[in-house]
């Protein structure tokens, strides 16, 4: 039938997304709004009000309207230049910059360069709110003869319904899941949403050993992983000795509104929140290896 | 200057140690015989930058790489260096010790130390595997602090053997600079799992490079081949007799038209480097006496087994000069580019280049080739080159992601026999993920790449986490970062520190061909 994603943007060779050589999807859209998020313009859909159009100095931005005299903001891709000036504009935190994949287009880019990756990873925005489209795009690589060896991973901020992870569990090999914060309170702080139905994804994920990787955010004094360090400690204690825990240091560049004023975590308070991990018997614990 | 003059000068370099002199000293005196016999035309192409002949000297009285049989050297032994057959493995290592300080080549350090598992296998029976380990172990540590040229190369794989492994985990454990390493791959023979040690090594210190066995094996006889120097293959127990390299930009430059290039001037230019190869390889075989050596009387090298390389380089300068793409500049960069590297008409245009060139190549005569013939070569740059890209290469600082960059590439790989070397700069986090590194080494191989070399950037921060970095702020950032270094450090101190310091104790000797002050 043709599904259809809008998708940010696509890179061809990831090592930071998944085990091994990645393709990564960035699917436009997400359902939380982190003061902390490093691409606040993956976040909403562009809604074509054409506020972009004029400020583009490469003129690679125009409005067109269709038969209903509905609008649509149109990027013409040859002639960007990526100065981001849009991306400043848009009212929205949107991006005009964004493309319309079918499955059979994503499984053509695939297939070209089938014998560099390991597998694909789809990531965003918050990639699971376009689930229809990644369902069928992984069922469509587990049953073809040269891509069914491609192992299928999403990376998600954990809101999905427990009942929808259902549907994607049989062509899924495993899920990052970000945990931004431990309290409730801090949680909503952060994201505006509470974190009721990212606990019950991991503890579905892990249940079905599809839980690859958790990634704790750590911004000093606003997360509260440092502060919490005790029950933290007993919940990533509990969960598959396989998970790879994930520690990520914050960093102010990408970030727009009140997160500018937070301070960024430096190699030395990253190394103190995993000494503390590693005392209370917290294993896997993978490090940045770079801090900007 | 005088020469005279030059010599004192380099006698009294601070920065030089009294072996560096010497070699200086005796290029010079080289650079003082007459030159062989060439026509006014190749004169011509070489005094306006087309022809180079890489400094090997006037008159060359040694091959520029020597590829020895060191396996037959260890079974029979040597009555030139009295040495009697080895019979273990100290003998063995002691044996090749003393032989790589007879092996000659451009710069009078060998530049291919051997298949050293296949050489050294037969001697390391009965031992366990610590006992080989040390040996080995002590053996590196000799070749880095005695023979300290990053071009000196030994040969491993594609089985799996305990040398191989023993090497590979050395070579990681001290990261020196010297010897280089190429590790042999074959689908059909090496082990996942030993491919993936190497990629990891990779990850580790940037060596060893994995070159195509089957590729490389089906370009040469059952004799055999090495991998020697800057990713060149030759023939094993022969070697290059000499590199005679062709500036394609300057090729380009008389070109009126791209068919003009195809017809007429590469043609022409390409008739010119043959010139030059058979005039240097007349004098070495024919009047130098090199083929006299105990290396050839002792059958460990044949003199048919010489090849000349036809070398090439500035291909990206020359596809862009032929489409009238304009330079890259800054505004440049990220947009969608017409320059070779970045679009398929370019690269096009630059495959039909190399096919061009493999024709020529492969129908032209030489006086003393393989088989009659020069071999194709990949130049992988000298460091007085300026505005010019080694080989057939995408300029550095424009190319794109490691798998665009080997898909635009690829294609050339077939041409190059004597070898191509593109170096992939891979950035920092691939570092936590060898996997990754293996699979774009597989994907690069399975598309016929002859060797992958890949560089970790230690420095670059595409993307440092699961999130997209906005190319904007990496500018900014790196600007800011710019400004900030250059005030603390001070141009003063940084060039004072340049002028302080001693000339490293391991370079690469064939990218510094001259004394340059």
């Amino acid at each position: 039938m043709g599904r259809v994603a809008t998708v940010n943007n696509i890179i061809n060779f990831s090592c930071v997304d998944g085990p091994g050589s990645r393709l990564v999807i960035f699917m436009q859209g997400c359902n939380f709004n982190c003061k902390n998020c490093h691409n606040p313009y993956t976040i909403d859909m562009c809604d074509s009000c054409g506020d972009c159009v004029a400020s583009c100095p490469a003129n690679a931005l125009s409005l067109t309207h269709n038969a209903q005299g509905k609008p649509k903001v149109e990027w013409h891709s040859e002639l960007c230049t990526q100065c981001d000036t849009c991306l400043s504009i848009c009212p929205k935190q949107s991006s005009p910059k964004t493309r319309q994949y079918s499955v059979p287009q994503v499984l053509a880019l695939i297939r070209k360069q089938v014998f560099f990756i390991n597998g694909i990873t789809v990531s965003g925005g918050e990639a699971t709110l376009q689930l229809p489209f990644i369902i069928e795009l992984f069922q469509a690589i587990k049953s073809s003869d040269d891509l069914s060896h491609l192992s299928c991973m999403i990376d998600s901020n954990g809101y999905l319904a427990t009942n929808a992870w259902q549907q994607v569990m049989p062509y899924l090999d495993g899920a990052m899941i970000d945990l931004k914060s431990w309290q409730q309170q801090t949680h909503r702080y952060i994201t505006n949403r509470d974190n009721h139905r990212v606990f019950a994804s991991l503890k579905l994920l892990a249940e079905q050993d599809k839980l690859y990787e958790i990634r704790l955010l750590h911004i000093p004094g606003v997360s509260d992983f440092d502060s919490e360090i005790d029950a933290v400690a007993a919940y990533l204690k509990q969960l598959p000795a396989s998970v790879r825990v994930k520690l990520n240091a914050f960093q102010q560049h990408g970030v727009t509104g009140e997160a500018r004023l937070w301070e960024s975590c430096t190699e030395q308070q990253m190394q103190t929140l995993a000494a503390r991990l590693t005392e209370r018997g917290v294993a896997n614990l993978i490090l940045p290896n770079v801090y900007l | 200057m005088t020469p005279q003059a030059r010599f004192a000068e380099i006698s009294r370099n601070p920065l030089l140690s009294p072996k560096q002199k010497s070699g200086l000293l005796a290029l010079e005196a080289e650079a003082s015989i007459p030159y062989v016999a060439i026509s006014a035309a190749v004169k011509q192409a070489m005094a306006q930058g087309a022809i180079c002949d890489m400094f090997e000297g006037h008159a060359p009285f040694k091959p520029r790489y020597v590829l020895p049989d060191y396996a037959k050297y260890l079974k029979n032994g040597s009555e030139y260096l009295e040495l009697a057959p080895a019979q273990d493995l100290d003998e063995a290592l002691n044996a090749l010790t003393i032989i790589y300080h007879h092996v000659p080549s451009v710069t009078n350090i060998p530049v291919y130390l051997g298949q050293l598992d296949d050489v050294l296998l037969p001697y390391c029976q009965g031992l366990d595997d610590d006992t080989i380990y040390r040996k080995l172990k002590l053996f590196w540590i000799m070749l880095d602090r005695t023979l300290p040229d990053a071009f000196m190369h030994v040969n491993i794989g594609p089985t799996d053997n305990i040398v191989c492994r023993t090497i590979l985990r050395i070579d990681a454990e001290l990261k020196q600079i010297a010897p280089n390493l190429t590790f042999m791959y074959d689908p059909a023979v090496t082990p996942d799992e030993l491919l993936q040690i190497a990629a990891s090594n990779i990850c580790e210190c940037s060596k060893p490079h994995i070159a195509n066995y089957p590729i490389h094996a089906s370009t040469f006889d059952q004799q055999g081949f090495g991998i020697v120097s800057c990713y060149n293959s030759l023939p094993l127990a022969g070697g290059a007799n000499t590199l005679v390299r062709l500036n394609l930009k300057e090729v380009a430059l008389q070109a009126s038209s791209i068919g003009d290039f195809f017809t007429n001037v590469l043609p022409h230019y390409c008739q010119l480097t043959f010139e030059l190869i058979d005039a240097r390889a007349t004098f070495l075989h024919q009047e130098s006496n090199f083929f006299n050596s105990f290396l050839v009387q002792e059958g460990l090298i044949e003199e048919s087994r010489f090849a000349p390389m036809f070398g090439i380089y500035g291909m990206a300068e020359a596809v862009n000069i032929l489409q009238g793409t304009p330079d890259f500049n800054e505004d440049s960069l990220d947009k969608p580019s017409n320059h070779y590297g970045h679009n398929a008409a370019a690269n096009e245009l630059g495959h039909q280049i190399s096919k061009a060139l493999d024709a020529i190549v492969k129908s032209t005569p030489v006086k003393f080739g393989y088989n009659g013939r020069a071999l194709l070569h990949s130049q992988g740059g000298m460091n007085t080159d300026r505005d010019v890209t080694p080989g057939v290469r995408i300029p550095y600082g424009t190319e794109p992601n490691p798998i665009t960059h080997i898909q635009a590439l690829a294609e050339h790989h077939q041409y190059y026999t004597s070898g191509i070397s593109d170096i992939l700069t891979i950035d920092e986090t691939v570092k936590a993920n060898p996997q990754a590194m293996m699979q774009l080494c597989k994907g690069a191989l399975k598309l016929g790449f002859r060797e992958f070399s890949a560089n970790v950037a230690t420095n670059d921060l595409v993307r440092v986490t699961g999130y997209m970095v906005k190319l904007s702020d990496i500018a900014r950032y790196k600007e800011q970062g710019s400004r900030t270094n250059t005030t603390s450090l001070g141009a003063d101190a940084a060039q004072n520190t340049n002028i302080l310091a001693r000339q490293p104790r391991v370079v690469a000797h064939e990218l510094t061909p001259a004394h340059s002050k």
